[in-house]
């Protein structure tokens, strides 16, 4: 079984550090580092190949060049092959340009499974999963916390604000993994020492189409406004209540 | 009826870090030559080895597939180290000779005029430069992205870096060091494994090289293991420190004496401050506090808040934010208390973690490099067709001995210990010494443990500045603003006593710079607990001096420095 | 003038209030707005609305699966010429809008808290920036944060209309095996609209009852900072901070919780910050919308009972 997993490689350091020093280059207050929640696709990719026996686990990004460091770590985690779709043309890829890049490059693959993580780190987004199925045209399952496969399909336990449905689908498909799925292996020294001899592949987009959006203005949060802050003289339960229901909390 | 740390010694030996090896051979890593600890000692020999491997690769064959490997217990090199700094920058030129000039360095640009200022609360008086604080011809830097750059040249060269590893245990067989046992991931609190549970491995090297910097664990382990303790003990200084963007740019180096700290003998408050410029548009600032002190009222962290409130240093820092925080301890003994021998069976020491720092001349970083250089060549030499491994590592003794590292330190030898006396008397006293280029006073003038100090208290806190979020920060702040985002869930890393005096849990509670320790409950016998939050704590070391003893969490955990 | 599809998502015969606010924000923007239900058994639902809405009506949609939605709503934007669509976030919703974007090649912004017709309004980073985006492409979608617009009455005269049915092989390969059931217990503190959070200052770990009663009067979930979970009062899944969960729910009640940075990264998201301290410097007050400096102990129990008969 060929499994995908696809990774966003994010700013590593807390949001806020970045300083560019006075000095030069070689700062890597900019490392890259694979987003926490698609550290658990890359789990379920490995565990599933485990259980099965046999098989190959790619992991798949979008990024600069230097995302190829981060993509390391999956491979010292247990993947076999990582590939980058790097084009300056797509520096500032919004969802859209996203989904087709990664479409472009999976179908080359032709994975029986696509795993995504749950959410990207750094742009909060939680879609792009569905953007690729739609561009592969095959079953796509989200918010997945239990997935089994067997005989060409999957079952997975989806995680709704309903609670949870059971989805099974026949592959290939794609799923999109929570983070309550699985808890991600620490890389070993062999893994870590290992990673860096397996196949490391760059390519360029395959048709890079243009963003669907576009970024009008960034400004600073709207300040919290009139804060109250009051002591208690036997009435505060009150004083909550009404505010409550001035906000229509309650 | 007051009470000294040491009495109360923490739940630790040396032995417990010391194993032969355990895990089955074919799952034991093999390695050429094992380095722990990517800091400047730690990365000079890698990139000595590096380029020995270079010049004779018929020879670097016989290491094997990794024939370098540095282990690293932060995030990624450069995550714990940090330091004012002024470095002076022989030790990297020795280095890189023939390959990089210092323009290529990853510094902040040559000194360019320095004072020394005396403060009082309200006002800086400027006074001679000290002889030895004279920083003519070195250069501004961040040790941390100086880690970094180190860390990219050692693997152009072929090293092998491996971050989030901690070394945990030496592994020593039939009387030699055959490796190093690298800690667990995956505990919980409680010890139990996580579903995720990885175990530590031993890597087995023909040498190992402890670059670990302060309060080095296995340092420390093999120090006692092969009995190399010198004749007098290790002390150690804390320093805490701060990155800020600024609106101006600071034309100069600035160290400061006196105000905030006392001057009597009494509290044996020996230490000050530095504002360094890194570029136009940032400095650092930071203040060290030898910790002999006694008063457990003592915070240096409060103590760096409270310096940024003196008109003087306020106005440096106006119109500007701050983006970085940080603390670590500084080994002050000199050659006074240097190991007797920096060698062992299969094993070498270097830097930091051996205490190779100028106090006087606030300078450690050019001797972690050279003494990691000549790590590097001994521990090469053992590769020469008919060496004998002893005489190799032998060399390395030899070789630091004959360095500009032992002149230097011989020199300043004593002028730490003169501050015991105080601070008026002390200054004098150094004075004489660098007069007499360390002449006078002859012979040695012993340490004593910071930790046998008695303690005293004063209300020394009530002077404190209240956190504002601008200026003034309060503890936990501080630990944010040093990356530190530990995982919770994971085994405590701190060896202490948890039933002590009041004074003694006080004491930590204010030395703590990331308010690791917390003064509990009474227990009706004259003792309190300690309750204690492990994952704030980003491995300064200062318990370790104080009567308690850091060891390393799991890799991966405490700060994640970048520009300290 | 502008063309807008909202996509209604409806459960247990009603339709969900997050899709009434963007309904609601739609008919306030003006221009042409229809909603559109789809599923099994929707006519009811959607005469309930008191708009123009579309249903697809199908035993194949019964089940809440996006691909087959894409089909029906891909079909209603090319046949009707809508020009914009717009969803509230959910789990469904976020796979159908995203499909339906890749489907027309139409930009997607998400997470929007506002929308004037031209620019939409999204925080971003951990609410540490506010970011204006906007389309460049002929049809825009856009989905909205939960809880960020509220829904009104509506008023106009129902109008149901049948929107085709053609869904691709692919769409329907997913199956339902089992839907989920209503048997929760309470929103997990991720998706919950109100979260009352303890710390320290409950004094015990007996007194996280305190905050158990007062989320359930609210209807919300409990959550705890760093230094509870540590000593062991509250398990680590609900654990609120920098090195715990990120939530950004409409309230979040915080009892006796200083506030320190490593707990604010983790919630300064929130929506209405109401914050109980008996220490009048806790730094939670100065980033909280009503503080009270008093005793907890004697606070939330009133506070619990007013709620409930509120709610009676």
């Amino acid at each position: 079984m060929k499994i995908a997993v696809c990774v966003k490689a994010v700013p590593d350091a807390a949001a806020g550090r970045r300083i560019d020093p006075a000095t030069k280059r070689l700062d890597r207050s900019g490392e890259l580092a694979i987003s926490d929640f698609d550290t658990y696709a890359v789990e379920e990719g490995l565990k599933l190949k485990e259980a099965s026996g046999e098989g190959e686990v790619v992991v798949v990004s979008m990024g600069p060049e230097k995302a190829m460091d981060a993509l390391r770590k999956a491979l010292a985690m247990g993947a076999d092959r990582a590939v980058l779709i790097t084009d300056a043309a797509l520096e500032n890829a919004d969802v859209l340009e996203t989904a087709v890049a990664l479409a472009g490059a999976l179908e080359n693959e032709g994975a029986d499974l696509v795993l995504f993580g749950q959410q990207s780190a750094d742009g909060g987004g939680a879609c792009l999963w569905a953007a690729v199925a739609e561009k592969l045209r095959c079953p796509v399952v989200s918010q997945v916390s239990e997935l089994t496969v067997a005989d060409g399909s999957l079952t997975g336990k989806r995680q709704t604000e309903f609670g949870y449905d059971t989805i099974r689908a026949p592959m290939p498909a794609i799923v999109a993994v929570s983070d309550a799925i699985n808890t991600p292996r620490y890389p070993s020294l062999k893994g870590i020492m290992g990673a860096k001899k397996k196949p490391q592949e760059k390519l360029a987009a395959s048709q890079p189409g243009g963003p669907g959006t576009t970024v009008v203005a960034l400004s600073p949060p709207p300040p919290r406004g009139e804060a109250q802050k009051i002591e208690d003289d036997g009435s505060a339960a009150d004083r909550i209540v009404e505010f409550l229901v001035e906000k229509r909390l309650v | 009826m007051s009470v000294r740390p040491s009495e109360f010694p923490p739940p630790w030996s040396a032995s417990d870090a010391v194993t032969p090896p355990t895990d089955p051979v074919d799952e034991r890593i093999d390695v050429g030559f094992l380095i722990v600890g990517a800091g400047p000692a730690g990365l000079a020999a890698a990139i000595r080895l590096g380029q020995l491997m270079e010049e004779d690769p018929a020879t670097a064959e016989r290491l094997g597939e990794v024939p370098v490997a540095v282990l690293e217990k932060g995030k990624a090199p450069g995550a714990h180290l940090l330091s004012g700094a002024v470095v002076n920058p022989r030790g990297l030129q020795r280095l890189f000779k023939g390959r990089k000039r210092i323009d290529e360095m990853p510094f902040y640009g040559e000194v360019h005029g320095e004072s020394v200022l005396f403060l009082t609360k309200r006002r800086a008086v400027r006074i001679p430069t000290p002889p030895t604080m004279v920083n003519h011809r070195n250069y501004v830097a961040s040790l941390s992205q100086l880690g970094r750059w180190l860390a990219d040249e050692a693997e152009e060269l072929g090293v092998t870096i491996l971050p989030e590893t901690s070394a945990e245990q030496l592994l020593v067989d039939g009387g030699r060091v055959v490796g190093v046992r690298t800690g667990d991931r995956g505990r919980g609190r409680g010890g139990d494994e996580l579903g995720n549970f990885e175990p530590g491995s031993d890597i087995a090297a023909r040498v190992t090289i402890l670059a670990e910097g302060t309060q080095g664990h296995l340092t420390g382990a093999a120090l006692e293991r092969f009995g190399l303790r010198g004749e007098n003990p290790q002390v150690w200084a804390l320093g805490v420190k701060e990155v800020w963007k600024v609106a101006k740019p600071l034309g100069q180096v600035i160290h400061t004496m006196g105000w905030p700290l006392r001057p009597g003998k009494k509290f044996r408050e020996f230490g000050g401050s530095f504002v360094y410029p890194m570029g136009d548009d940032m400095v650092t600032i930071g203040m060290v506090v030898g910790l002999d002190y006694r008063d457990t009222a003592l915070s240096v962290h409060d103590l760096l808040q409270e310096l940024k409130t003196h008109p003087r240093v306020k106005r440096i820092l106006d119109g500007g934010e701050r983006v970085q925080w940080g603390a670590k301890t500084i080994p002050e003994g000199g050659f006074v208390a240097l190991p007797s021998r920096f060698h062992a069976p299969g094993l070498l020491l270097c830097g930091d973690g051996v205490g190779l720092v100028n106090v006087p001349a606030l300078k450690g970083i050019h001797y972690a490099v050279e003494s990691g250089r000549l790590a590097a060549e001994a521990a090469w030499r053992t590769l020469a067709r008919g060496a004998s491994s002893r005489d190799a590592l032998a060399s390395y003794d030899a070789a630091l001995r004959d360095s500009f590292i032992w002149r230097d330190l011989r020199e300043v030898r004593n002028m730490r210990q003169a501050f015991g006396r105080g601070f008026y008397v002390g200054g004098a006293l150094a004075g004489a010494m660098t007069a007499s280029k360390g002449r006078f006073p002859p012979g040695d003038s012993p340490t004593e443990r910071d930790a046998d100090q008695s303690l005293i208290h004063t209300d020394r806190a009530a002077s404190y500045p209240a956190a504002d979020g601008k200026l003034v920060f309060d503890k936990l702040s501080s630990v944010f603003a040093s990356g530190n985002r530990t995982r919770d869930d994971q085994p405590n890393h701190i060896r202490v006593q948890t039933q002590v005096p009041r004074e003694l849990a006080e004491l930590w509670a204010h030395m703590c710079p990331a308010q690791v320790y917390e003064v509990g409950e009474a227990d009706g016998d004259g003792t309190v607990t300690v309750k204690l939050a492990p994952s704030n704590c980003v491995q300064c070391g200062a318990i370790t001096a104080k009567g308690g003893r850091l060891t390393p969490p799991e890799g991966g955990s405490g700060p994640e420095y970048t520009v300290t | 003038m502008a063309k807008t599809l909202v996509f209604l998502e409806h459960h247990d015969g009603s339709v969900q209030k997050g899709s009434l606010g963007v309904l609601t924000k739609a008919v306030q923007l003006g221009g042409e707005v229809a909603g559109a239900i789809v599923g099994s058994d929707v006519r009811a639902v959607a005469e309930g609305v008191g708009a123009t809405v579309w249903i697809a009506d199908d035993a194949q949609l019964a089940a809440p699966l996006p691909q087959p939605r894409v089909d029906v709503l891909a079909k209603l934007v090319r046949d009707e010429g809508y020009d914009t669509v717009l969803f509230a976030q959910s789990v469904l919703a976020a796979d159908i809008a995203a499909g339906l974007a890749a489907r027309l090649g139409a930009g997607l912004n998400w997470g929007l808290v506002d929308f004037d017709g031209e620019t939409g309004r999204a925080p971003a980073l951990q609410d540490t920036v506010v970011v204006d985006v906007g389309w460049s492409t002929p049809v825009r979608i856009g989905i909205f944060r939960a809880g960020a617009l509220d829904a009104e009455a509506l008023s106009g005269a129902a109008d149901v209309r049948e929107a085709a049915v053609e869904l691709e092989d692919f769409s329907v390969a997913a199956e339902m095996v089992e839907q989920a059931h209503a048997e929760q217990q309470g929103p997990s503190i991720e998706e919950a609209e109100i979260i009352v959070a303890g710390g320290r200052g409950l004094g015990e770990p007996e007194k996280f009852a305190l905050a158990e009663e007062l989320a359930r009067a609210l209807g919300g979930a409990v959550a705890a900072t760093r230094a509870v979970v540590d000593a062991g009062w509250y398990p680590y899944s609900a654990q609120v901070g920098q090195t715990g969960k990120t939530v950004s729910p409409k309230l979040y009640v915080a009892l006796g919780i200083s506030g320190a940075i490593q707990h604010k990264v983790g919630m300064q998201g929130s929506n209405v910050i109401v914050a109980i301290n008996k220490d009048p410097n806790a730094p939670i007050f100065e980033y909280s919308d009503l503080g009270i400096v008093g005793d907890l102990h004697e606070i939330v129990p009133k506070l619990t009972e007013l709620v409930r008969s509120r709610k009676s």
